[in-house]
């Protein structure tokens, strides 16, 4: 178990860097607390691979260091590091029987048979595959194998933490839940720092206690699944997660009010001050059509059995509104409400209210 | 460098050694070569060449060879692909047997045809004609292409086909617009490794054509026995014969090591 | 799953065509052949099995079938662990991966004979890059047409420099489908160099191998050019394989009968050995 801290990191994959372009990582300084699980979210290209490979060791930062409980390891090769990866797709050994499989990282580290014994059966009981413990690992179905993986990783006792790289990718759906909760159990049993790297917010949501929002290289949020969801801190973070997405409206501040297509709109709380360009975020689902407000046509209805989502055009801009009951028709005319404690203003891209009275 | 780098190194430059002596003795005069050993040629000359070049017997020798390899190299790959398509495609009557009879074909030993090849070919009407040796390398050289053929379109979803139907493609169409693009690289292959065997053959090549199909091979054997060993004449020749080889290689040296592998990794 | 489709014979048909002409026709030939024992003239009488009992006991076949299967087996022992060997060795990216390549392949390329004329040229005691050096360098008694301990070493070493680079390629296409992801895991593993060869790496070679040895073991079976180029089977029969013997019988003396059953029986060994390795080789197949 370790606290990982991440000092000033840098990554750049040309030996040359000119400027931020060629950072695939641009500064990272992040702590990462002993036995969380924490998710790492974010599109692909968006540097959360790399991350991954700099902590497990496979990939050396070009800048900056990693600290395990304070210990400097940026130096240290992955099987130094104590650390377990399980990969998108089963990385398992072939030739060798699911017992041999369990076995083989005590083994390579001079661990005495009778230990290896016990602790590749309490690991395969774990992850309910004790049945199967004498069969060649190559002849297993694709989610057996990834729970294989799995377990190397957990049958050292010493591991400071376990790194999943988008783990369900080659699972079959309707088994991806089954072995999400898994991982959910074993992380309830085993308590080791958990980072769960995906693209999928479904499984960051579910999973992690904490989830990392990256863009681009950078870590654009942080906060719990609740705090993601119902705070963005950036408009990436609001239409990434949640769907549909937050809408995100071009908006201008005008004495210390925000307005939209040239209507004043309430938000959360005051304006911090500044200058840049300004757009408001709400999500659907606090979007909703009242006798007065924002004047919109519909433009598109989706029924979703429960609710219904309505995509209206306000001046040239999409919002979309989340609609239960009687939905409007297409065309219809209507107007729009945003509820004011969930409506923000975003300045470049990052929140610029403050929660509170409104201005 | 890496330390391991040593291996391939030692390895290219044994490769080359033979080599190297091939070409310096290309350039040297018969005196040089019979008088004693020298590792570089102490007097440079092109007269090898020259003969090769001006003398009809040897540059039709190449000549002859290229014809019957590329026409071989033609045939083997357009019939190829149809039965390769259908052996990746579908399962018919007898196709695991049948595609096991075509593998035979490459290990019979070419000594157990010489013979029956001479006579079948002069029977046909057929002997010193580069069509014949064309057709005959057609034994292995089919096999093979078909083999290769077969592992690269193994990777292609049947889904591409599926949709191209629905679409409303006819077959020869889908094959042609469709198919062949996503397979280049085997077809390249194929292609590659067909010239590659036809073109190394000697002993079907040499008792399948007298004169006037006479390959390259051929007339080395006849300068090595007859005209008292004129080593650089030969020796030049020799060099000549890498060169298609060589040019060959480049084109394809992106998938060699997977062609080699039959498109089966 | 591939669905059953008999129109698949119209698109075997014309390789079927061509590749039965050429070899039907002649098995016909030869096994008629093989029956027969023929005076001249075009009269042939009905000899049934007589040839074949007759090449199974010649001592001449017997040992040249000997010296094959020792060449074979020699050439098998040397040839494929160099070939792994080197295909470990080789880079797996980088710009030096295609000179390798080509650089490899080239051996490969060369018409059979030339490279039998080639290494003739290369072996001359006095003239000879190698036999100069042998001679007058090492100061050994190196003549390959006198010496047949010399004859058969230079044949093989002329084999293993002609084909060891097709190991090398067909190990090195194995080698380089195996994901980075596996060497990182094994990394993470802690597994030492020799595990990871012999559980990552030799079992994703499995299949290469195969292909392999099959194709080494058929070929150098029935090896003839380069060996007849570089010797002529001599000093003597020291380096008379099967197929020279075989062209000697059938080309040299027209001894129809003979020849054609000594044909079969070659092809027969060759069929079997190589029908065992093919029944290897897809045994895990899932078509």
């Amino acid at each position: 178990m370790a606290k990982i801290t991440l000092d000033r990191l840098r990554h750049s994959y040309t030996a040359t860097p000119k400027g931020p372009a060629d950072y695939a990582l641009k500064q990272l300084n992040l702590d990462w607390q002993d036995g969380g699980a924490y998710a790492l979210l974010g599109p692909s290209g968006c540097g959360k691979s790399t991350l991954l490979n700099i902590i497990s060791g496979l990939l050396q930062p070009s800048e900056g260091r990693i600290l395990f409980d304070g210990r400097d390891v940026t130096a240290l090769p992955p099987d130094r590091r104590n650390i377990a990866q399980v990969f998108q797709f089963p990385v398992i050994y072939d030739t060798m029987t699911v017992f041999d499989n369990l076995a083989f990282p005590l083994r390579n580290r001079g661990v005495g048979e009778a230990r290896v014994k016990a602790r590749v059966e309490e690991i395969a009981a774990m992850l309910d595959v004790t049945e199967m413990l004498r069969t060649r690992a190559a002849n297993l179905p694709a989610d057996n194998k990834q729970k294989i993986s799995m377990g190397r990783g957990l049958v050292r006792d010493d591991v400071n933490v376990i790194m999943f790289d988008e783990p369900l990718t080659v699972i079959d759906p309707h088994l991806k839940w089954k072995l999400r909760s898994k991982l959910k159990e074993l992380h309830q049993r085993v308590k080791v720092t958990m980072i769960y790297v995906t693209h999928d917010q479904t499984e960051a949501l579910t999973f992690a206690d904490q989830v990392v929002v990256m863009q681009d290289g950078e870590v654009v949020q942080i906060g719990t699944p609740v705090d993601l969801f119902g705070r963005p801190a950036h408009t990436f973070v609001g239409h990434f997660i949640g769907s549909p997405g937050m809408n995100v409206l071009p908006a201008e501040v005008r004495d210390g009010a925000a307005w939209f297509n040239g209507m004043p709109v309430a938000l959360e709380g005051a304006i911090a001050p500044g200058e840049g360009r300004h757009e408001i975020g709400v999500r659907p689902e606090f979007v909703s059509l009242a006798p007065a407000g924002i004047p919109a046509t519909v433009r598109k209805v989706m029924d979703l059995g429960r609710h219904s989502v309505v995509e209206a055009v306000a001046g040239g801009t999409r919002v979309s509104a989340i609609v239960e009951g009687m939905a409007p028709g297409q065309g219809e005319a209507v107007h729009l409400a945003f509820r004011p404690d969930q409506t923000r203003l975003y300045r470049d891209g990052w929140i610029a209210s403050e929660r509170g009275r409104a201005a | 460098m890496k330390k391991r780098a040593i291996v391939p190194i030692l390895y290219i430059a044994f490769l080359m050694l033979p080599i190297y002596w091939l070409v310096a003795m290309s350039f040297k005069t018969t005196q040089e070569i019979l008088g004693g050993f020298s590792l570089f040629p102490r007097v440079w000359t092109l007269a090898s060449y020259r003969t090769i070049f001006t003398d009809p017997t040897w540059y039709w020798g190449y000549i002859n060879s290229i014809v019957y390899v590329t026409v071989n190299t033609v045939i083997s790959v357009t019939v190829a692909l149809p039965a390769a398509y259908a052996f990746s495609r579908w399962r018919f009557l007898g196709d695991k047997q049948l595609f096991f009879w075509l593998l035979t074909n490459r290990m019979a030993p070419a000594a157990v045809f010489a013979l029956p090849f001479f006579q079948l070919y002069s029977a046909v009407g057929l002997f010193d004609t580069h069509i014949a040796v064309a057709l005959a390398h057609c034994l292995f050289n089919i096999p093979l292409a078909v083999w290769i053929l077969e592992g690269f379109m193994g990777g292609v979803p049947k889904e591409l086909d599926e949709t191209a139907f629905v679409d409303g493609y006819s077959f020869p169409r889908f094959f042609v617009q469709v198919f062949l693009p996503t397979i280049k690289a085997g077809v390249g292959v194929a292609a590659f490794f067909c010239f590659m065997f036809s073109w190394v053959e000697l002993l079907l090549a040499k008792t399948l054509t007298a004169v006037h199909a006479k390959p390259i091979a051929a007339t080395m054997t006849k300068t090595a026995s007859s005209a008292g060993y004129e080593l650089g004449l030969l020796a030049a020749a020799g060099t000549l014969t890498i060169i298609p080889g060589a040019i060959v290689i480049w084109f394809v040296r992106n998938y060699i090591a997977r062609g080699f592998a039959l498109g089966r990794v | 799953m591939r669905k059953v489709n008999q129109k698949g014979w119209f698109f075997v048909l014309p390789v079927l065509i061509l590749v039965a002409f050429n070899a039907l026709v002649p098995m016909m030939t030869v096994v008629n052949y093989s029956v027969q024992e023929t005076f001249g003239n075009n009269q042939f009488f009905w000899h049934g099995l007589g040839w074949f009992q007759d090449i199974l006991r010649s001592e001449r076949f017997q040992a040249a079938l000997g010296r094959q299967a020792l060449f074979t087996l020699m050439i098998l022992v040397i040839e494929v662990p160099l070939g792994v060997v080197i295909a470990l060795s080789m880079p797996r990216a980088g710009i030096w991966v295609p000179v390798c390549l080509v650089t490899m392949a080239l051996p490969l390329l060369i018409p059979w004979n030339v490279i039998g004329a080639m290494w003739n040229i290369f072996t001359l005691p006095d003239i000879g890059l190698l036999g100069y050096f042998m001679n007058h360098v090492l100061g050994l008694d190196y003549n390959m047409t006198q010496d047949p301990v010399a004859a058969w070493i230079t044949v093989i070493v002329m084999d293993v420099w002609h084909w060891t680079s097709l190991v090398v390629l067909l190990c090195y296409a194995g080698l380089v489908s195996i994901p980075d992801a596996y060497y990182q895991a094994a990394k993470i593993d802690g597994a030492s160099n020799w595990s990871v060869f012999r559980y990552i790496q030799l079992p994703k070679m499995k299949q290469v191998l195969t292909i392999a040895v099959l194709l080494r073991f058929m070929d150098s079976f029935n090896v003839y050019t380069e060996p007849f180029v570089l010797t002529g089977g001599g000093p003597g029969n020291a380096t008379t394989l099967l197929s020279i013997d075989l062209v000697k019988i059938a080309l040299g003396q027209f001894d129809l009968g003979p020849a054609a059953a000594m044909s079969l029986i070659y092809f027969a060994i060759t069929l079997f050995v190589s029908w065992l390795f093919y029944t290897l080789m897809t045994r895990n197949d899932v078509k």
